[in-house]
């Protein structure tokens, strides 16, 4: 999904309303600062306000948590986590649960926008694979829990390139390889998620903060551009399957749901190649001033149950960190969702993009740079 | 008195090629748009047959239509409001001199100056501390919601209703207004019989930008919401995340007639209430009031 999409612009903006949100200086309540909410498993403290990417929970599922505690639920939509951020940080926002991905969860950690979360009330914490009990975003998700996950990789149209190709980032960066395909290749117009493919396949990690990897990694994504035919990011998916492209850096989500609905789903391939790549986790945190933090405890477990669980995936396409749902999966998502053989490299050489702080306009620049 | 007058063939050409060039670019992606709201093809910008599959799925789609009736009903409420206090302000800096006139006068167009972001911005902080003042002062739990936008819709909606309705009062001839007066007229008469009808196409003008705003607004609605208050852009915007379907399109359209409808209602209201508007102008002082006015002034 491209809710991994960071936008930038955005990003000063919740600079800006930090500084001025700590100018105003008045005391907050703080109550839920430090000490998490002292709630019974089930209890429900009110009606439940959601805030969440539009499509990315069934309206139905909402209904069926209202009817089963009694309370009403209604769900708002936001379009990226730099506008949300800095809603949630001036307080007040009356949300009870909001929907931040993975880098996110550690800036509203530090800014104290989120509170802990009081695992006592979240008993089906036990249901979360053990690869997503302890990220580096939030180390033991103290304040906040998986809610859907995905990897940014490659997709291939395996009937055009033919099947005994290497799954490698090679295929676009190597430029022997990739002139077989001139003109026929797509990379993301994001500069971490591209910087990051390139560092990867050179064998450093997409945080880097080293500036001779990074110009390393810009020169590499520099001469690949010979034979591309695009840097897109929205349609990326699209291109593929309309047999623009034959090889495409993009989201898995994305492009599960294009091969889901393209004529013969058959030819196409999403993996991420042996280098390795980037996994995004979405999260469901609770916001330091939520009006009705019980029903928002209660909401997570009963997210986390395996009936649940799999009815997110089922419905969003997107996979699980949910062990108990993974059963439950339905047919034709168990294959693009649950295969291990789609991350050649095994889940050891998936990383999250973290935050580097003032380094990241080192990338934003080397991606200018690089794209001409 | 143009219509009679005969330009050179070759003006006459010109003119028409260009009207016609202004006209395909005005409208030519509004019609993409509408053709491709049919297409039975998941991705837009291609065709894939005829389909109302994408009206049915609006139809289907309860988050789209709550969020659409939220977008109405700040609209309607902003508009009306700020329409009655941009006339007012309007007719204050137009008609009246007072200590810091040239201040307010400046202040007034700040909202049409200043970028959208720092306004959202300014609301986000506004309302969360105002809200923290409310709560402890008077220990009430308010939220955010659909209040809350349509306050901050109304705060900008002004700044455009009075600058419209001020065009319009900068060039109408005030002698009219004297002339009632001399007449002894009261201030809220002359306003009534006078002055309102006059500039009744400026308010319409007003109101049809404030509408147009109100529904279009992005920024300053996502920072002063809260929960159960999406708009209709603001969920669109959430959507285009997931990729562009037709079902936007569809969404689009029907935006898209309704303000059609709206506009040709207004037209069509403007044209009758300009002859009723003369004509009671005549005829009502005398119906309601069967003495004459000097007389009702002075008792």
């Amino acid at each position: 999904m491209s809710i991994r999409n960071i936008q930038r612009p955005a990003a000063a903006l919740c600079a800006l309303v930090l500084v001025a949100a700590a100018c105003g200086g008045d005391d907050d309540d703080g109550a839920a600062e430090g000490e998490p909410a002292t709630c019974e498993v089930g209890e429900t403290d009110g009606d439940l306000a959601l805030y969440n990417w539009a499509e990315y929970i069934d309206e139905e599922e909402l209904a069926a948590f209202g009817e089963e505690y009694g309370v009403q639920v209604t769900m708002d939509t936001y379009d990226s986590n730099e506008a949300m951020q800095p809603i949630i940080s001036a307080g007040n926002s009356g949300y009870d649960l909001i929907v931040p991905s993975d880098y996110m969860v550690t800036i509203l950690k530090s800014a104290g926008s989120v509170q802990p979360l009081n695992q006592d009330a979240i008993p089906n914490l036990a249901n979360l694979l053990d690869e997503f009990t302890d990220l580096d975003y939030d180390p033991g998700n103290t304040v906040s829990v998986p809610y859907q996950w995905g990897t940014t990789g490659m997709a291939v149209n395996a009937a055009a390139i033919g099947p005994d190709f290497e799954p490698s980032w090679g295929l676009i960066f190597d430029p022997e390889q990739a002139s077989q395909f001139s003109g026929q290749i797509s990379l993301l117009n994001d500069p971490r998620e591209t910087m990051g493919a390139a560092l990867k396949y050179l064998g450093y990690s997409v945080n880097t903060t080293s500036e001779d990897e990074l110009n390393e990694a810009k020169d590499l994504v520099a001469t690949a551009r010979e034979h591309l035919a695009a840097f897109d990011t929205d349609q990326a998916d699209e291109l593929l399957v309309n047999g623009e492209t034959v090889i495409a850096h993009g989201y898995s989500g994305d492009m599960f749901v294009q091969f889901l609905e393209a004529e013969s789903p058959d030819d196409y391939q999403y993996f991420v190649p042996k280098e390795g790549g980037v996994r995004w986790v979405d999260t469901i945190a609770i916001p330091f001033d939520a009006p009705h933090p019980c029903s928002a405890h209660t909401f997570i477990n009963w997210l986390l149950t395996a009936e649940h669980g799999a009815a997110l995936t089922n419905w969003n396409y997107y996979s699980t960190p949910n062990e108990a749902a993974l059963d439950l999966l339905d047919e034709e998502l168990v294959t693009f969702l649950t295969d291990p053989s789609l991350v050649v490299g095994g889940t050891e050489s998936l990383e999250q993009l973290v935050d580097t702080g003032d380094f990241e306009t080192n990338y934003s620049d080397a991606f200018i740079e690089a794209k001409g | 008195m143009i219509g009679s007058m005969r330009l050179p063939r070759r003006t006459r050409a010109g003119l028409s090629i260009n009207a016609l060039l202004v006209y395909v670019f005005l409208y030519a992606p509004i019609v993409l748009l509408v053709v491709f709201s049919f297409s039975d093809n998941r991705n837009v910008g291609q065709w894939g047959g005829f389909t109302l599959d994408w009206y049915q799925e609006f139809g289907d789609n309860e988050s789209l239509q709550r969020a659409l009736w939220v977008s109405v009903r700040v609209a309607l409420w902003s508009t009306v409001i700020s329409v009655v206090l941009g006339t007012l302000a309007a007719l204050a800096l137009e008609r009246f001199s007072f200590r810091g006139k040239k201040v307010f006068d400046g202040l007034l167009y700040l909202p049409i100056i200043i970028p959208d972001v720092t306004m959202a911005v300014m609301m986000l902080l506004f309302f969360s501390q105002a809200l923290d003042v409310a709560d402890n002062l008077f220990g009430v739990g308010w939220t955010k919601g659909i209040e809350t936008i349509t306050i901050s819709h109304i705060a900008f909606n002004i700044s455009f209703v009075s600058v419209v309705v001020r065009a319009r009062l900068a060039g109408m001839d005030d002698t009219l207004e004297e002339a009632a007066l001399d007449l002894y007229a009261t201030r809220w008469r002359t306003f009534r019989y006078v002055t309102l009808p006059q500039i009744a196409p400026g308010v319409a003008g007003g109101a049809l930008l404030a509408v147009t705003l109100s529904l279009d607004d992005v920024v300053v609605t996502q920072f002063s919401s809260g929960p159960g208050a999406t708009t209709l852009p603001v969920y669109v915007f959430g959507l285009i995340r997931r990729g562009v379907t037709p079902l936007i399109n569809a969404t689009s359209v029907i935006m898209l007639t309704a303000s059609i409808v709206l506009v040709l209602l207004s037209l069509l209201a403007q044209r009758s209430s300009g002859t009723a508007f003369a004509g009671r102008g005549h005829t009502e002082p005398d119906r309601h009031d069967p003495l004459p006015i000097s007389q009702k002034e002075t008792s």
